[in-house]
């Protein structure tokens, strides 16, 4: 379906390829047999049977030919999987962390993304690291897929052979939105991702950015996934939305106490770096970890900022 | 056909007054018989209650988007359902029903070993599937963890893991006591002249069962309890947030958990096992052959459990050694399928229902056999891992493998444990519908993993939509079928059918005695002087 899109297609393919195929030739061969001897041996056809009690150059024979077969599959699997491991040096390299329930993708100019951009034809070399639970990250196109394990630093690399947009899944089952979880891969060619790559760090154009009231709060809630469950347009999701939020009176529930806050600075603070301590009334607790290593104070000020202009 | 005679026969084992009357009467019953059928009925609900949990979690794929319940729920449902079918109807399972019923009866016993020891294993998996239960109801909220509780996302949620996991823990007891207590049968009390290599493959498979149970459960119990005291205490086994290893888990929970598979499926196979000669009128094909493939199912598959983590970042050496073991441990299965296969040649069928079982177990096991071979590989693993297609795998395995023997097996023992003979063309027709959704239900599975659609997934991308309408279209089907197999026994229980002895002509031991079986089974204990399927 994706035939080509990364450079282990064809190698993954083969192997699915063998290994269908002599299931296919044996499940067919097998279900023919059996029903033609259910046919053939039927008792009005065949009244009596013939008492067999083995045969051991048959079982032999049943024994061999589908180890030699299952290793040939195994063979396969491992030829397959094995140049997985090994990342070419000069690999673009790119960090990419899962968090319930987005995702972050850096690079090594420092620009932050929450789709993976890739240059087309170049070997790129993925960390992959989870801030709260296990996370996979799975490509179907590339047949690629490496678990993102919390307190540990896995390793996946791929090349994108062919231009487009190609989806990128979680499959590691990890919660509430677990199956909303999923971004893209865009592959573009060499000097679109060159400018794209280059405009993106620009720090003037970032500059111009942020001369917009909020552009730099609204950027930092974009790559740090805050909106995967806080909506900014008043939806109701897992947490309460951004619309409105700044400045008003809210009921909040503490310990097992309601009381009623206004979401000032200071609220929103608490909020990022202890998100469990004042629960508005109407959510679940549990459901956010602490922002307190991803979010700085002036990170928090950008946020406050685009907050207000969300009337 | 043996002729019927009620008269001049010491009480059945239904119909038997002990000190108690009435339900106090089985669940106070050491009677291996009783115990079977206590399993049997309080199985059945569980069961029931999975697939309506199944129905509903398909209907709400039928389309993108929410249909009938929020995500939360969806997660708790899906947890639920692997939890009520994994642990309380097919890890028991075959075993625990036929097991316990025939076992004693088919190498010429008086009961289990240790029959008190059998019913407190009843009374711990009742425990078990209470506490379960219970989890459902009290603290916050129904766990959404999926059945295997990966750490740290079981540490971390609110949800009430803590119930869910001990109940899981007290029905492990269960399971281990009941293993033990068929070992030792199988040990002590075979009939005198039924040595070893004539006892019925079901005792064999029955035998390879017991030890895994034995051995292997123990170890899931402990990882429970950690996750227990990690939840309670924070002592930081599994959470790398306080120096713990959410992959010492997995390794933890599959070194059980792939062994369980085998607890699934090894008595199931012994079940078909006994099936397929007593409708080819014939001996089977290759008996030691079959021994020997349970036994090294049984061993080898206690070193395969790492393929279950192929993508967690284990190192490369593990990733082979383990792929190369899983596809060793397909060898045995193979060679039970060419026996079952040979033993029908110069056969002379009796086309019966539960040999129409036999056939279609042999077809869906196969294919999810097969497909296990995709999952064994690693380059291919990588692609599928976690993705619909695993469901599609273990479904063909554990409810096409063990759940068609479990049919299977209660169609051709049903006479047996009753004395009356359902309707055959019921639940023949029930069979085709059931066997035509079954794989529509979960064949489209296979193709969705393919393209790449995750499993645990409450909502899903337009692309996935066609194959996901099919798979619950087939639910339906499938569940329609069900429910004719099911009305057609009850019906023969509560005595529309015949009253027969013993309808098939069977060879081993259960059928040499009149039913149902009288309290001891046999009037005088049988001495064995010849194989099991000696036609």
């Amino acid at each position: 379906m994706y035939s080509g899109a990364s450079n282990f297609v064809t190698t993954t393919d083969t192997a699915f390829a063998v290994i269908i195929g002599i299931s296919v030739i044996f499940l067919v061969g097998i279900t023919a047999t059996m029903l033609w001897f259910v046919y053939r041996y039927n008792k009005k056809r065949n009244p009596v049977a013939t008492q067999i009690h083995g045969s051991n150059t048959l079982e032999i024979v049943w024994t061999v030919i589908p180890t030699i077969l299952v290793l040939v599959m195994f063979f396969y699997g491992w030829s397959g999987y094995s140049p997985m491991k090994k990342a070419p040096e000069d690999a673009m390299k790119v960090r990419a962390t899962a968090r319930m329930w987005s995702w972050l993708f850096e690079y090594e100019n420092g620009i932050k993304t929450d789709t993976l951009y890739i240059p087309v034809n170049k070997a790129v070399a993925l960390d992959l690291i989870s801030v709260d639970v296990i996370h996979s990250l799975y490509i179907p196109a590339f047949r690629v897929k490496e678990d993102m394990v919390p307190g540990k630093t896995n390793k996946m690399w791929f090349i994108g052979q062919k231009e487009g947009n190609y989806e990128l899944f979680c499959t590691e089952y990890c919660g509430l939105s677990h199956s909303y979880m999923f971004t893209e891969v865009k592959v573009l060619p060499q000097q679109e991702f060159d400018t794209w790559y280059a405009a993106m760090a620009d720090t003037s154009k970032q500059s111009a950015m942020a001369a917009k009231p909020g552009a730099a709060g609204r950027r930092l809630v974009q790559v740090n996934g805050c909106l995967a469950c806080h909506s900014a347009d008043g939806t109701k999701l897992i947490g309460p939305t951004f619309k409105g939020l700044y400045g008003k009176a809210h009921t909040v529930i503490t310990g097992n106490s309601e009381r009623e806050i206004i979401a000032d600075d200071d609220y929103i603070i608490k909020s990022i770096y202890e998100p469990n301590e004042d629960i508005v009334k109407g959510y679940v607790k549990g459901q956010m970890i602490s922002y307190k290593e991803q979010l700085s104070k002036e990170d928090i000020a950008h946020i406050i900022e685009y907050l207000k202009t969300l009337e | 056909m043996t002729d019927f005679n009620h008269t001049n026969r010491e009480p059945n084992f239904l119909e038997y007054k002990g000190k108690y009357k009435g339900i106090l009467g089985w669940i106070t019953s050491t009677d291996h018989k009783r115990i079977g059928l206590l399993y049997f009925y309080s199985m059945m609900f569980f069961f029931l209650a999975g697939v309506v949990m199944g129905l509903l979690m398909k209907y709400e794929l039928i389309s993108p988007g929410e249909q009938i319940m929020g995500a939360q729920t969806y997660n708790g449902l899906f947890t639920l359902h692997g939890l009520t079918m994994i642990f309380l109807f097919v890890i028991p399972g075959v075993a625990a029903v036929f097991g316990n019923f025939f076992l004693p009866i088919l190498i010429g016993a008086k009961d289990v070993s240790f029959p008190r020891l059998n019913l407190m294993s009843w009374y711990l998996y009742i425990i078990g599937a209470i506490i379960v239960l219970i989890s459902q109801f009290i603290g916050d909220g129904p766990p959404d963890t999926g059945w295997t509780f990966y750490a740290p996302y079981s540490l971390k949620t609110n949800t009430n893991v803590v119930a869910a996991v001990t109940g899981a823990f007290i029905l492990g007891f269960s399971s281990i006591l009941t293993g033990l207590n068929f070992i030792v049968t199988m040990h002590r009390l075979r009939a005198p002249g039924m040595g070893w290599l004539r006892m019925p493959l079901f005792g064999w498979a029955l035998y390879g069962t017991g030890w895994i149970q034995l051995l292997a459960t123990p170890v899931v119990g402990i990882t429970f309890l950690m996750v227990i005291a990690e939840r309670l205490l924070g002592i930081g086994f599994f959470d790398p947030a306080i120096g713990g290893d959410p992959i010492l888990y997995q390794h933890l929970f599959w070194i059980y958990s792939h062994p369980a598979v085998y607890i699934m499926i090894l008595p199931a196979m012994g079940a078909i096992t006994e099936i397929i000669p007593t409708f080819a009128r014939k001996t089977i094909f290759g008996y030691t052959a079959i021994v020997i493939s349970s036994m090294a199912i049984a061993f080898v598959g206690y070193f395969v459990w790492g393929h279950h983590m192929f993508t967690s970042g284990m190192s490369s050496t593990s990733r082979w050694v383990f792929s190369l073991l899983t596809f060793l441990v397909a060898i045995p299965s193979a060679i039970k399928v060419f026996n079952w296969t040979a033993t029908l040649y110069k056969s002379s069928i009796n086309l019966q229902t539960p040999f129409y079982w036999a056939i279609a177990f042999v077809f869906v096991f196969m294919i999810g056999g097969f497909s296990g071979l995709v999952l064994g590989s690693l380059a291919t693993d990588i692609h599928v891992h976690d993705t619909a297609f695993v469901v599609a795998h273990f479904h063909y395995i554990v409810f096409g493998g063990t759940g068609f023997a479990f049919f299977g097996a209660l169609h051709y023992w049903f006479p047996k444990m009753f004395a009356r003979v359902y309707n055959f063309k019921v639940a023949n027709t029930g069979l085709i519908i059931f066997f035509i959704g079954f794989n529509m239900l979960y064949f489209p599975m296979f193709y969705l993993g393919l393209l790449g659609m995750p499993r645990r997934y409450y909502d899903y991308l337009p692309m996935f939509h066609s194959a996901n309408i099919l798979s619950t279209v087939g639910s339906w089907i499938m569940a329609t079928g069900l429910l004719i197999i099911i009305i057609n026994l009850i019906r023969a229980r509560k005595g529309s059918g015949k009253e027969v002895d013993d309808p098939w002509d069977g060879k081993t031991l259960e059928w040499t005695i009149p039913s149902p079986p009288i309290v001891e089974n046999f009037e005088e204990i049988p001495e064995v002087k010849h194989g099991p399927y000696e036609y």
